[in-house]
């Protein structure tokens, strides 16, 4: 196994993992976030466990954060491999007559993606940080000193989502993410190996996941701006 | 037909080289593409001008010689053919038609539209092979039971032509699609599973050394393959690849 990311079929197979792992991440990410427009209290207890169980803290975010940052660096490395191995371009070049506009612009939707991650983190994570591991306040309560003042993940959420901007911009990254999925949803499966009898099923379920998902992000920023 | 062509010419693998505009009268929409390049080419050489070098051979689709890039797409608009089954009657009286030169790293510009595909010759020696005793004691064909759907996976990955169109319609340039027909051709087969390790192995290293691209799945490769050559021999080979990584 030694040197597997010296290859081609090696590094193509491990940007397949880590979007696999990411893609399971997102669901997840999902499946809690939309507690907050049905149970505003689940939602609490689900962002409070999730911020203050040390396994998730401790492993899996770490994990995340690793999976992240080697999906867009690998992604950048790949991007830049290509571009050497054709020096001089087509005069004309007519890609839409055999490729998808998604497969062809994966680095600008992924691009897109990790500008909106980081926006997305300076919201909601580094503030998340400074409470708890700067200030140390592990309550997760709206008042630390008032044990009745309830869990404050509900109210900052609602209240991010009160500009508008900031609902067009998470809209726009979402819609990034359902054009970076519809390709990379597939193209994960096909690079660890897996094209069988089961891809053509596997297509409708990657176009459910891939426009569904981002769907549901995006009715999420909605309901809370117009709801509240 | 009345056409413009705009062709890449290129004196040597030196020089620069340039797009020049032709213009053609009274062509037949009978006639194939290369023959219409025929025609141009005599009216160069009674002009006294350079005659524009491409490749082809058979003639028939069989051979995997011929190599032009047009109107932006390997073979041209048509599906399933090579340049030399490309006929005229595919483009209309007044057309402008761009016609340049594999484009890839790899596959160098030797002159004008002819492109060095050497690589394509060295990744084959690196595994494309299967070693049999032909001393005059071959054991016969139908003596080893072969699954008909195997049998008819590994013909269908043995018709690739070798003729670089994959590696030219890839925005990567990659050869994914040219060397995972030459793995599976023998990954399905008895014949080829006592060198598969090695086999894999030794072309992907090959390929990777020759500066093609990595493979992003976006199947334009298997769109524009005369062969059509299927993906799934790609994730057949990522899979003899992680196969043999494992193994060591």
């Amino acid at each position: 196994m030694s040197g597997i990311l010296n290859s081609s079929i090696g590094r193509k197979f491990a940007m397949a993992l880590s979007a696999l792992f990411l893609m399971v991440f997102i669901l997840q990410h999902f499946a809690i976030n939309i507690l907050s427009v049905f149970s505003p209290d689940t939602f609490n207890e689900a962002s409070h466990f999730m911020g203050t169980f040390w396994a998730v803290q401790f492993i899996l975010q770490p994990v995340l954060i690793f999976g992240v940052i080697f999906h867009f660096v690998m992604g950048f490395v790949l991007e830049i491999q290509n571009n050497r191995a054709r020096q001089v371009s087509y005069a004309k070049s007519n890609g839409a007559a055999n490729s998808s506009w998604m497969s062809r612009n994966m680095i600008w939707s992924g691009g897109f993606i990790l500008v909106f991650i980081v926006i997305h983190m300076i919201d909601f994570w580094v503030h998340e940080m400074n409470v708890k591991y700067v200030a140390g306040d592990m309550s997760g309560l709206i008042n630390p000193a008032d044990p009745t003042s309830g869990f404050r993940y509900y109210e900052e959420l609602v209240v991010k989502f009160v500009p508008i901007w900031r609902v067009a911009l998470y809209c726009v990254g979402f819609i990034f993410l359902a054009l970076h999925l519809l390709h990379g949803f597939g193209s994960a499966f096909q690079s660890i190996g897996a094209n069988n009898k089961y891809t053509k099923a596997l297509k409708g379920v990657s176009n459910v996941y891939s426009i569904g998902i981002p769907a549901g992000f995006i009715f999420i920023a909605l309901y809370h701006h117009f709801a509240h | 037909m009345n056409l413009t062509l705009k062709i890449w010419r290129q004196k040597s693998a030196k020089d620069k080289g340039k797009i020049v505009d032709y213009t053609m009268s009274d062509v037949s929409p009978d006639m194939s593409f290369l023959e219409m390049l025929d025609v141009l080419n005599q009216e160069l050489i009674d002009k006294g001008e350079e005659p524009i070098a491409f490749d082809h051979d058979c003639r028939e689709g069989i051979c995997g010689m011929c190599s032009m890039f047009v109107n932006g797409q390997a073979h041209g608009p048509d599906r399933a053919i090579t340049v030399c089954q490309l006929h005229m009657r595919s483009f209309k009286d007044g057309d402008t038609i761009y016609i340049e030169p594999w484009r890839a790293k790899a596959f160098p510009v030797i002159k004008d539209l002819i492109v060095d595909r050497s690589s394509f010759d060295r990744i084959q020696h690196a595994g494309g092979f299967i070693s049999v005793n032909t001393s005059g004691n071959t054991q016969d064909a139908n003596a080893i039971p072969i699954n008909k759907h195997d049998a008819d996976a590994a013909f269908d990955a043995a018709t690739c032509i070798g003729c670089g169109a994959c590696v030219a319609s890839c925005k990567n340039s990659s050869a994914m699609l040219f060397v995972s027909a030459k793995v599976s051709q023998f990954a399905l087969l008895p014949q080829g599973q006592v060198e598969a390790t090695d086999r894999v192995m030794n072309m992907v290293k090959q390929m990777d050394a020759e500066g093609f691209g990595n493979c992003t799945n976006t199947g334009a490769c298997e769109v524009e393959c005369p062969k059509g050559i299927s993906l799934e021999n790609i994730a057949r080979m990522n899979r003899e690849y992680l196969k043999a990584s494992f193994k060591g």
